[in-house]
C-alpha cells in the first residue's frame, strides 16, 4: 500500500477541492481544525495497523503529508 | 474524598470521570448498559489520546482508577456523587431516591445540570442539605470553572465539601442561587435565541452576527457557532424549559430555530446547523 497515496486521498476527501502539497502544515493552511487531527491518528492507526504511541502523539507528526509518511514508515519499521 | 460516584456516562459523565482519574480519584462510573459503559470506556481512552495531541504535556492517567459498573450498589463505597444523566425530569426523579437509598448519610449529591432545579431534586432525597448543583462544562477536563448552585436547603458544608473536590481537580466554583438556568443558560440561552431572531429577521447574516461577537467583544465563538456546537435541539430545550420555567414570553423560542430542529439541523453533529460542517 502506498502510504503517501493513501493519506492524501483522506485529507483530498474531506476537503475537495483544496490544494496543498506534501510539504505543507495543514492546519497552518486553515482548512484543517484539530478535531481533523484526531481523525488523521485514528486513519493512520486503521489503515496501516499499528497504534501510535504516546511519544509520537504530537501535532508535529500530523501537520504535512510528508510527517505522517515518516511516522508509519517510522512506526512499521519498528513494528 | 477518595472515590467519587459519576452517574452517567454521556459526554459528560466521561468528561468528568477522565479528569478526576487523572487527578488521582477512584471513580466508580454508572450506567444502565454495558453497551454505554463500553462506548464511554473507549471515548474515554481516545480523549486522553487527544489531550496529549493537542496539550502537549498531559496529567498521567491510570485507567485502573476508574471502574464502569451498571450495578448502583457500588456507589456504597463512594465519598461523592455527581449524577450527569440526561436532562429530563422523568428520568432523573427515579435515580435520586435510589441513590439515596446506597449511600452513606454523610455522602453528599451533585447535580450536574444545566437546567433542572436544584431544589426540587434535592426534595426527592432525606438529605436536601447535602445536595447541590455543579455545573460541570464540557470538555471539563479543559475547563477551569464550575457554577455551583445553592438549592433553598443546601448547607454550607456542603458547599465546602463540593468546593474541596472542585479544588482537588485545580477548578474553582462560582456558586450562585437556585434558579431557572442559573446564571449561564439563562444569559447564554437567550442570546442565542435572540440572535437566531436576527437571522430570521434578515438583520444580519449568522457569519456577521457571530464576527461582532468576536471582533467587538472579544469572544472565543459568537452565539451561533456556539450555537452548533451545543446542538440546537439542546438549545431549543433549553430555552422551552426557561419559557415554561418563568411563564414570561421573552424567553420564547424563535420559530426559525424549531423549525431547524424540525428539518434536521442539529448543528455540528449532524453536520448543517447555522454553518455546514464536514
Amino acid at each position: 500500500m502506498d502510504a503517501r497515496a493513501e493519506i492524501r486521498g483522506f485529507i483530498a476527501e474531506k476537503f475537495p477541492g483544496v490544494e496543498f502539497a506534501d510539504g505543507d502544515d495543514i492546519f497552518a493552511l486553515g482548512f484543517a481544525t484539530s478535531l481533523f487531527a484526531m481523525q488523521l491518528v485514528m486513519f493512520v492507526e486503521k489503515g496501516f495497523g499499528f497504534e501510535v504511541t504516546n511519544e509520537d502523539l504530537e501535532m508535529a507528526n500530523f501537520r504535512s503529508v510528508d510527517a505522517m509518511v515518516a511516522l508509519v514508515q517510522r512506526s512499521l519499521a519498528a513494528a | 474524598m477518595k472515590r467519587i460516584g459519576v452517574v452517567g456516562a454521556g459526554v459528560m459523565g466521561t468528561g468528568l470521570a477522565q479528569d478526576l482519574a487523572q487527578h488521582e480519584f477512584g471513580v466508580t462510573l454508572i450506567d444502565r448498559t454495558e453497551d454505554i459503559l463500553a462506548k464511554a470506556d473507549e471515548q474515554i481512552r481516545a480523549n486522553v489520546r487527544m489531550g496529549r495531541l493537542l496539550g502537549g504535556k498531559q496529567p498521567a492517567f491510570d485507567h485502573e482508577l476508574i471502574s464502569f459498573t451498571t450495578d448502583y450498589r457500588q456507589l456504597a463505597e463512594a465519598d461523592f456523587v455527581i449524577e450527569n444523566i440526561t436532562e429530563k425530569w422523568d428520568l432523573k426523579k427515579e435515580i435520586y431516591p435510589r441513590i439515596d437509598k446506597i449511600c452513606r448519610p454523610d455522602v453528599v449529591f451533585a447535580a450536574n445540570t444545566s437546567a433542572i432545579s436544584i431544589t426540587k431534586l434535592a426534595g426527592l432525597t432525606g438529605r436536601p442539605g447535602q445536595v447541590l448543583g455543579m455545573h460541570f462544562m464540557n470538555p471539563v477536563p479543559m475547563k477551569p470553572t464550575v457554577e455551583v448552585i445553592r438549592g433553598w436547603h443546601t448547607s454550607a458544608e456542603t458547599l465546602r465539601t463540593a468546593q474541596e473536590l472542585l479544588a482537588g481537580l485545580g477548578k474553582e466554583g462560582i456558586v450562585v442561587a437556585d434558579a431557572p438556568g442559573f446564571v449561564s443558560n439563562r444569559v447564554l440561552m437567550l442570546t442565542v435565541n435572540e440572535a437566531i431572531y436576527l437571522v430570521a429577521d434578515r438583520v444580519a447574516e449568522a457569519e456577521e452576527i457571530d464576527q461582532i461577537f468576536k471582533s467587538c467583544f472579544g469572544h472565543k465563538m459568537g452565539p451561533l457557532e456556539t450555537a452548533d456546537l451545543i446542538g440546537l435541539d439542546t438549545i431549543l430545550y433549553s430555552v422551552e424549559v426557561l419559557y415554561e420555567s418563568f411563564n414570561d414570553s421573552k424567553y420564547r423560542p424563535c420559530p426559525l430555530l424549531k423549525k431547524m430542529v424540525d428539518a434536521g439541523l442539529h448543528g455540528r453533529k449532524s453536520g448543517q446547523g447555522f454553518y455546514t460542517y464536514r
